[in-house]
């Protein structure tokens, strides 16, 4: 008998006296639970993200949408970065303005390769507001997963308000498992020291968040 | 992790000594006072958390009820994502499937994520046996490892050691495991998470088998999620070219959506954040979606039973399977605030490991059997907990089934547990009083005896009840009993009498 048969053998012994509640998952679960949480226009959810992701040491700054270019090169400027990691679907034009030296994420580029690279740019699946985050799905503009991880300082851009959802609930019901997902709520941190929380262990030290108007 | 737990003591002879040890009670005493308010205020900010929790019970116990069921479908959505399943009765076979699997690769060297599952069957030391090297990366295993210690806690293993403990430790055994520490390396916790960010970077950087556990698997789906703070969980999930994931069975939730109750309730009751750092979802390998080259190539699951069908089996116990490994419960306990996590002798401490370890190892042995009596049974982790597990109800059940023995399941069969030893006494003493409060006369006269010989009891009691007498006073006799004095007095009227 393979190890497979035996254990499903034992969970069907085991629950014999619950699993013919022939409740089906549908109704098996009550879902009273809030979809989300607070009464907000659209630009106050974007004011939450904001104050949340500032809340867990992100650095945020919002622009306009044709500011965003300017915005970014002086972001790059200020960071001294000379190499930034390029998603290969990202936007032409944010990085036009900007004098640096662009890699792009390729297939066969190494974690040391990475290792050296200054900054990393790219768009973003989703934001949660109620809890600061924003999420990664790997697509196009926002490459593999690696190389926000690897650099030192990362530079995520989020449409307001299209972008911008208030709960969980709400996030999951926009992304795709399918895809590879990364949430991040600021930099890397660890309280494993005396449960005293410190940034900065593994992952970007640095995290900018520009919240850049939609296109009218 | 290079102790074991085998062959520990029974929880109060192990809890003596960390009682005593003042610098582990003021290292818990700050610790879990710190989160327990933070912890507070975090769930606080959130006007549905009652629902939250109750959303969150009834997900896990509709799974355990046909956990068959989404397992069967949880393997199909893997595999047809791409990786490969497999399943290990116990901790042998999965350790055995592990080292088998990190060989097939030719690789001596895997780095880990932190994860319980690993811990609980001993992977490290069974791979270090079959001559593979597992570097622990999250920062408090890597303080147990290079410490050559065992963990205390599910959350923060290392919260018994203080920061000039975690100093020393690397100072001393960073260089023997690669990267030694900075000169001059101070012990605030910023420049000591600093030496393991570079100690270990160069590890994943060239690291080409990564060893992960999960906190939830989608059946539905196929997607497992990694909760994590510190980022060495991203690094081990997708620089290495295999990664193998070891999860105990009872992490399945049915669909998607049911992760939009636990990504708020764990990080709230677990760090006492709105979220948590970095949170991981992948499902099986990226084979053929866009963006190849992404993630590992080869992705396996190793399913793990390991006594969760036997605690499944337990109409009262099966509730300890909800848990999602928050430590809400530890930071809340009394008791695991002055004993520590050693004291309980597994891997899974505080209130939960009280309920879970004697069910996932059964109560033969002397810690086992004395877990169920490592509380006070105030239940503050009951009400903590995010998925509403009764952990006293649950502990109560286990002493009923130590001290008077019955039918349990172990190894998947049912048997019939005898009545543990050392509980002779207090089964006899449980008869006894059954008879006198079934015999009204001889319960009289009783206290009436006892009253008028109140002068003479001694302090402590002989024999086995010395040790049940020597934490509690004994109760002071009165001159008369209440019905008596009722009766004197025609019921309290006539206190002159």
């Amino acid at each position: 008998m393979s190890s497979r048969d035996l254990i499903l053998g034992r969970v069907r012994r085991a629950t014999a006296d619950v699993r013919d509640d022939g409740t089906p998952y549908e109704t098996a679960v009550d879902r009273s639970y809030l979809r989300e949480h607070g009464d907000r226009t659209e630009a106050g959810t974007v004011e939450l993200l904001a104050e949340n992701l500032a809340d867990y040491r992100a650095v945020v700054h919002r622009c306009a949408a044709d500011a965003l270019p300017a915005t970014l090169a002086g972001l790059l400027a200020a960071r001294g970065s000379d190499t930034v990691v390029v998603p290969e679907g990202l936007d032409e034009s944010w990085l036009a303005e900007s004098g640096v030296t662009r890699i792009a994420d390729r297939k066969t580029a190494t974690a040391h390769e990475l290792d050296a690279v200054d900054t990393v740019v790219t768009a973003c699946a989703v934001a949660v507001a109620e809890t600061g985050t924003i999420v990664l799905d790997a697509s196009p503009d926002q490459g593999r997963r690696r190389i926000t991880l690897v650099p030192d300082h990362h530079i995520c851009v989020v449409r307001v308000p299209s972008q911008v959802v208030s709960s969980v609930p709400q996030a999951l019901e926009r992304l795709d498992p399918a895809r590879p997902l990364t949430w991040i709520s600021g930099p890397s941190a660890t309280s494993d020291i005396e449960l005293d929380r410190v940034e900065g262990v593994h992952g970007p030290r640095t995290l900018e968040v520009v919240l850049v108007d939609d296109v009218p | 992790m290079s102790g074991t737990f085998v062959g520990m003591p029974a929880f109060p002879v192990a809890a003596h000594e960390a009682v005593h040890d003042s610098t582990l009670r003021g290292n818990l005493r700050h610790a879990t006072r710190t989160i327990r308010a933070k912890r507070a205020k975090a769930v606080a900010e959130v006007s549905d958390w009652a629902a939250l929790r109750e959303a969150g019970k009834q997900i896990k116990d509709h799974t355990l009820r046909h956990l068959d069921r989404y397992l069967v479908q949880l393997e199909e959505s893997v595999t047809a994502a791409g990786g490969i399943v497999h399943w290990a009765a116990d901790a042998a076979e999965a350790n055995r499937i592990v080292t088998e699997l990190v060989k097939m690769t030719g690789e001596t060297e895997v780095v880990k994520v932190k994860s319980m599952a690993t811990q609980e069957i001993g992977l490290n030391e069974a791979l270090e046996t079959a001559g593979i090297h597992a570097y622990e990366t999250d920062l408090a295993e890597l303080i147990v490892q290079l410490g050559k210690d065992r963990p205390s806690h599910i959350l923060v293993p290392a919260i018994h050691r203080n920061r000039g403990e975690i100093r020393d430790i690397f100072v001393r055994e960073m260089g023997e495991w690669g990267r030694p520490a900075p000169e001059g390396l101070t012990d605030t916790p910023a420049e000591l998470a600093e030496a393991a960010r570079l100690h270990l970077r160069e590890k994943f950087l060239r690291a080409k088998v990564g060893v992960s556990g999960a906190n939830f698997m989608v059946a539905e789906t196929g997607t497992l999620v990694v909760v994590e703070s510190e980022g060495n969980g991203r690094m081990c999930l997708t620089l290495p070219e295999t990664l193998i994931s070891v999860v105990g069975i009872e992490k399945i939730v049915p669909r998607w959506q049911d992760l939009e109750v636990f990504l708020q309730t764990l990080p709230r009751s677990s760090t006492a954040e709105r979220m948590n750092p970095y949170t991981s979802m992948w499902t099986g390998t990226r084979d053929g979606t866009a963006g190849e080259g992404d993630g590992p190539e080869t992705f396996h699951l190793v399913l793990l039973d390991n006594g969760r069908t036997d605690t499944l089996a337990d109409e009262v116990g099966r509730q300890a399977l909800r848990c999602i490994r928050c430590s809400a419960c530890l930071n809340v306990c009394p008791v695991y605030e002055r004993a520590g996590g050693h004291a309980y002798g597994s891997v899974y401490p505080g209130p939960i490991g009280a309920i879970l370890s004697p069910q996932l190892r059964g109560t033969g042995s002397e810690i086992d059997a004395s877990l169920p009596y490592a509380s006070s049974l105030c239940g503050a982790c009951y009400e903590v907990c995010p998925v509403a597990i009764d952990i006293p109800e649950v502990l109560v059940h286990l002493r009923e089934r130590i001290a008077e023995g019955g039918p349990a399941t172990r190894d998947g069969n049912r048997v019939v547990l005898k009545p543990a030893r050392g509980h002779a006494a207090e089964r006899a003493a449980m008869r006894a009083a059954r008879w006198a409060f079934s015999h009204p006369g001889a319960l009289r006269g009783g206290q009436r005896l006892a009253s008028r010989t109140r002068r003479f009891h001694p302090r402590t009691l002989p024999g086995p009840g010395r040790a049940w007498s020597g934490t509690r006073d004994l109760p002071e006799v009165p001159a008369e009993s209440f019905r008596d004095w009722w009766q004197r007095t025609s019921g309290g009227k006539d206190v002159t009498k």
